[in-house]
């Protein structure tokens, strides 16, 4: 099915080298690339592929499970063709740095903004890079899987949490 | 000679035409917006870490608690990637029921955007009129799940329990007086001159700004893109239904009061032919690997009683894999992205608030403009804080 799908198929033609992993799941195509390519990927679906509305931008933190910490999620919706696209590169604990998707689409800006904040992925040339929902002054990230849940400067929870 | 220095506004997050805690600064060139900074967060609860370290009934309700005018959107967002991921069907009677209700939620949540909406701008009537049909739907809110905003109602597989038999009679008795409401309140609006004066050509976005800043929803529609998940990306059985999706023209803040204004005409329909499809029958699906047991069992059986601690205790297990489902809210497209390790807590739950994304082109629709027009333009965007900041 995955193979089949209109984005996977030109993204195999034109960027076979970068792409790493096709896989479908519950009938949603996510396609996993190299870091490297990513902005050139974004814009190729974009511009002819005419995904042209970014829903989603955001980050998991796979401590200790995979080899790169952070996976980058974004999904892709195509108003005039219907249909969903999920592009995920993974991202090293070493170089927390990928280039901003906000050059690609305008949305991105406050999404990267938000994944800085909370898993403190870093992104180059990014036009407005602060925090944005917790304070300027504040340290550390807290979506981040070492981050304690009860916050940094408290005894952890000792009673039932589920 | 004129000084043409700026000067730097603070604008809340006190203040009650912000929705909340918004807080803007704002540069002006007199009365007139240079450049606006929303600062948001102040409502950061922290729900996407809290979700990491629940399992996935007791996120449930969480998701209440983001966008508070429409509680049960944000259920029915939740269960629906839960369900996605865990593969449940869902009963015919809890999917009538979880679309009526979804349908009164965006009434409701309409309500009040046309309530504030209208009071920010200086039509107090409206408020009122707005708030006593409000009412209304709190009671069935009420009736249905013991509370009148955090209802909690919805579980994974169907509903937490059936609705009384007093149910139908009120939704329907609602849903038929309505349309009359909705016409007092275009009487009051729709060709009052001073409120075309502040809402025709206030807070102009081209569709094309509107989809490359991310806009969904009415807002989105106002600006004459013609789409809506619940027909384009149908979930939850709406493909069933029949309703018109309404588009506006000219792009500013009447189109967009219009487009709400015929969605609240078009919910009422969905609600009828809800109605009319509510046939008897179980409201939650037959999984015993991922629902609840029915009370009666739980409180006559020991098996029952077994299985409803081991549900509540442990949760379920859920494939590894990752599902994103986008629901049509009354805001516009509230997504949730669930990735799961296998375990019985979600690896990561992320949330598609619409109201954040939205909020991002408050800059693009206000500069220009006076600080008059910019409380118009928060109202138009229809936020919600407990959403944005989550």
């Amino acid at each position: 099915m995955a193979e089949n799908n209109r984005a996977v198929l030109k993204l195999k033609e034109k960027f076979a080298a970068s792409i790493i992993d096709v896989v479908e799941f519950r009938g949603e195509v996510t396609v996993t690339v190299a870091k490297d390519a990513i902005i050139e990927i974004l814009s190729f679906l974009k511009q002819s592929l005419q995904f042209n509305q970014l829903t989603d931008l955001t980050a998991v933190d796979y401590e200790g499970k995979k080899e790169d910490r952070f996976m980058m999620v974004y999904q892709l919706l195509s108003i005039p063709h219907k249909d969903r696209l999920r592009i995920k590169t993974p991202v090293s604990e070493a170089v927390c740095i990928i280039p901003t998707a906000s050059q690609v689409w305008k949305t991105a800006n406050w999404l990267e903004r938000e994944v800085f904040d909370l898993f403190g992925i870093v992104f180059d040339k990014h036009p407005d890079p602060r925090r944005i929902l917790m304070t300027e002054d504040w340290v550390g990230h807290p979506l981040r899987k070492d981050y304690p849940l009860q916050g940094p400067d408290r005894e952890p929870y000792k009673g039932r949490l589920s | 000679m004129a000084n043409t220095e700026t000067m730097t506004l603070n604008m809340g997050p006190q203040h009650p035409s912000t929705h909340g805690v918004l807080r803007l600064v704002l540069e002006l060139d007199g009365e007139v917006i240079v450049k606006v900074t929303p600062h948001i967060g102040f409502l950061h609860r922290g729900v996407e870490k809290l979700s990491e370290h629940r399992t996935y009934h007791q996120i449930l309700p969480l998701t209440d608690r983001l966008d508070y005018l429409a509680p049960m959107s944000n259920n029915l967002g939740y269960i629906l990637a839960v369900e996605k991921l865990m593969a449940v069907e869902v009963p015919e009677r809890a999917e009538t029921i979880r679309i009526i209700m979804a349908e009164l939620t965006r009434l409701q949540s309409h309500l009040v955007w046309l309530a504030c909406h209208a009071l920010d701008i200086g039509a107090m009537t409206v408020f009122i009129y707005a708030f006593r049909e409000r009412e209304t739907i709190m009671e069935t809110y009420e009736l249905i799940s013991g509370a009148r905003m955090t209802s909690n109602f919805f579980r994974v597989g169907g509903l937490s329990q059936d609705v009384p038999e007093e149910f139908v009679k009120k939704v329907s008795d609602f849903i038929d007086s309505m349309p009359g409401y909705l016409d007092q309140y275009e009487g009051l609006l729709t060709t009052n001159p001073i409120w075309l004066k502040r809402t025709v050509g206030n807070g102009v976005i081209s569709a094309e700004d509107a989809i490359e800043i991310g806009i969904t929803g009415p807002a989105l529609r106002g600006s004459g893109v013609d789409w809506d998940l619940r027909r384009d990306d149908s979930y939850a059985g709406y493909d069933k239904y029949q309703f018109k999706v309404p588009v506006g023209e000219k792009c500013d803040t009447f189109d967009r009061y219009k487009v709400r204004l015929i969605e609240m005409r078009e919910s009422c329909k969905i609600v009828r032919q809800g109605l009319d499809r509510l046939k008897p029958g179980p409201v939650l699906a037959d999984c015993p690997q991922v629902c609840y047991p029915p009370k009666e069992s739980v409180y006559n059986s020991i098996e029952g009683l077994i299985h409803h601690f081991k549900i509540a205790s442990e949760g379920f297990a859920a494939p590894e894999g990752e599902v994103y489902q986008g629901v049509e809210a009354p805001k516009g497209e509230l997504g949730f992205y669930i990735v799961s390790d296998g375990g019985n807590k979600p690896e990561r739950l992320r949330i598609r608030p619409p109201s954040f994304v939205n909020l991002q082109a408050i800059e693009q629709m206000s500069v220009g403009s006076m600080i008059a027009d910019l409380v118009a333009v928060i109202g138009t965007l229809d936020i919600v804080l407990g959403e944005i900041d989550r």
